[in-house]
């Protein structure tokens, strides 16, 4: 909502004639708002796939690439939106967010349930949750 | 000034969605079972349809939001129908009719 106010703002001043050159700043809030939402959409994909290669388990894969991903390509996708503003191309840019916001998770389950049918154990270390009473006795 | 400077963000922003999908494509070449595979494949392809989108914004052509969306699409259904293949050994199993306590028995081969 903010991100069309700034647009119809800027649209409007854009008319209002000289004086402080109002649309080339609105213009500029416009792009540096668009570089914040694709870097931080960056961020996720990047860290997602890091947590892909370095985590030691698939159950553990699968949660870094299902959350990252879903974040990572909405944020992406705003800030695209932010940068085309209306447009046809927007619609098609939103098309792309609602199939991926709708089938990314869907697959992510998918393939959790298959592979937990298919008898594919989790990974579980040499950690344990810490006992209370455990810890209590040896505080003492 | 502005749009130049956008232009090359969009260009290294780009360029980090293919650095991902290499690294996606380590864990797609080292994966030790096949679900680790379908993981880095289905996550390869929602890179791909994100760099599409980037690109299209580099080079200034919108025609390659499409090509996106039906990746997007067909990104889905390939990975349903290889989970279905690998679970069921067929593709024309209805999936009203399987049951998952039939699968538990014959599914360590995998």
């Amino acid at each position: 909502m903010i991100i069309s106010l700034m647009m119809a703002a800027g649209d409007a001043a854009s008319q209002a004639g000289p004086g402080t050159d109002w649309s080339a700043i609105l213009a500029g809030l416009r792009d540096l708002a668009s570089m914040l939402s694709i870097a931080i959409g960056l961020f996720f994909v990047l860290g997602g796939t890091l947590g892909v290669l370095r985590l030691p388990d698939f159950y553990t894969r699968l949660h870094a690439a299902g959350m990252t991903d879903t974040l990572g390509a909405e944020m992406i996708l705003l800030g695209l939106i932010i940068q085309a503003g209306w447009s046809p191309m927007t619609l098609k840019l939103l098309l792309v967010g609602l199939f991926l916001l709708v089938t990314s998770p869907t697959a992510t389950h998918a393939v959790a349930s298959a592979a937990h049918q298919a008898g594919l154990k989790p990974l579980l270390g040499k950690y344990r949750a810490p006992d209370p009473t455990a810890t209590a006795e040896e505080g003492h | 000034m502005m749009e130049v400077s956008l232009a090359y963000f969009n260009l290294a922003a780009a360029f980090f969605v293919l650095v991902s999908m290499a690294l996606m494509l380590g864990r797609l070449l080292l994966g030790p079972t096949l679900y680790d595979r379908l993981l880095a494949v289905n996550s390869f392809g929602t890179k791909t349809v994100l760099f599409l989108c980037v690109f299209c914004f580099v080079i200034d052509r919108p025609d390659g939001v499409d090509i996106a969306i039906l990746y997007a699409l067909m990104n889905f259904i390939a990975t349903i129908a290889v989970l279905k293949f690998f679970s069921y050994r067929a593709l024309d199993v209805s999936l009203a009719d399987a049951h998952i306590d039939k699968q538990v028995t014959k599914g360590d081969k995998v």
